[in-house]
């Protein structure tokens, strides 16, 4: 899969031959998912894989803290880039640090604060939601997690959204979704962060 | 129409598993992501589900035990089983525990008990049903793809 325009600090296939890696190696989007939920762990493995990552599994913001090299607040100078990782995709609800906290971590980071943190949750509260988003949360999905978000988030990374053109948005279905949008959300990235609410609290079906 | 007659068996299976309320459409979304490189994944999953949940289940049961309930215990719990239940689309054992945080939420104990039997009874059926699904599964071989159903 070539990832195009890719995220920014995506390490270059040259920097890579000392460590043994192949170029496609390096294209890969390295996602760490955090959940304390085996189940969900087993399948957002799964799921990002599919969509051609390279995951690494945690079972708490703890955990996913120590393998950033973050856990005693130093920072952390990884050597090799190959670790480096491109998203983070996090549970909302868990024992000890929370998914808010965790993403309140990566943020604080001068190291970290640039990774993409997606925030999941069984529950679709509002005001949850929008404190994530505000703490700087790429997009929140609501559980149970389908391939198709996964997908929507791993093709949103590929696009350089700070150019400004969402390709996703481009791409659109182009129903009522887009303009049904609040109207405070006008920029094209908060727009993005709104589409896994709106299927959810705004679909008909079912 | 399926000419194996194992391929049959579990298809009929399958229709009636989802026809009965038993399975949702995440069960589906687990199904698509089978393949010959994963060709048990589904399996694996409702596995690791039965496992992870019996520990959920008996927190549950021995939280019930003590009186005067902690209701916040208990739809803490309860909130962990309705996640991992939620992600292999066990549907009606995903209803029972959305019915018993409700009683949890308006401190209903008694309702608490009778639901938590009815969840009891759903989640062991379907475990009956699941590993009888897998069973002939096993014997039918790879499916092709997963076919939704109506």
């Amino acid at each position: 899969m070539a990832v195009n325009g890719a995220v920014t600090w995506l390490r270059r296939a040259g920097e890579m031959d000392g460590y043994g890696l192949s170029a496609s190696d390096t294209e890969e989007v390295h996602v760490l998912a955090v959940d304390d939920s085996h189940v969900d762990r087993k399948v957002i493995e799964r799921l990002l894989k599919i969509t051609s990552c390279k995951v690494t599994a945690v079972d708490s913001g703890r955990r996913a803290l120590q393998f950033l090299g973050l856990e005693d607040e130093k920072e952390a100078s990884n050597g090799f880039d190959g670790l480096k990782v491109d998203l983070i995709i996090t549970d909302y609800c868990m024992p000890g640090m929370t998914g808010y906290e965790l993403l309140k971590k990566v943020k604080e980071s001068s190291v970290f604060r640039e990774i993409p943190v997606v925030i999941m949750s069984s529950e679709k509260v509002i005001t949850r939601i929008d404190r994530c988003l505000e703490e700087g949360a790429e997009d929140f999905i609501v559980k149970p997690v389908k391939l198709s978000d996964v997908k929507r988030i791993i093709d949103c990374m590929t696009t350089d959204l700070r150019g400004g053109i969402n390709k996703r948005k481009l791409r659109d279905e182009g129903e009522d979704r887009s303009s049904s949008s609040p109207t405070t959300v006008d920029s094209p990235t908060r727009r993005l962060k709104m589409t896994s609410l709106e299927e959810h609290v705004f679909s008909s079906k079912k | 129409m399926e000419r194996n007659p194992l391929r049959r068996q579990l298809q009929i299976m399958r229709k009636s598993l989802f026809d009965q309320g038993y399975l949702d459409e995440q069960f589906v979304q687990l199904e698509e992501l089978q393949d010959d490189s994963n060709p048990n994944f589904v399996e694996e999953v409702v596995t690791l589900y039965y496992r992870d949940s019996a520990r959920l289940i008996l927190n549950i049961e021995q939280a019930l035990e003590r009186k005067p309930y902690n209701f916040h215990k208990l739809d803490a719990y309860m909130h962990q089983f309705k996640g991992s239940s939620s992600s292999i689309g066990a549907k009606k054992v995903k209803a029972e525990s959305t019915l018993f945080r409700e009683y949890c939420k308006s401190g209903n104990g008694e309702g608490c008990m009778r639901c938590f039997q009815q969840l009891k009874k759903e989640y062991a059926t379907l475990r009956k049903k699941l590993e009888a699904y897998f069973q002939v599964a096993r014997q039918a071989g790879p499916m092709e793809t997963a076919c939704r159903p109506k």
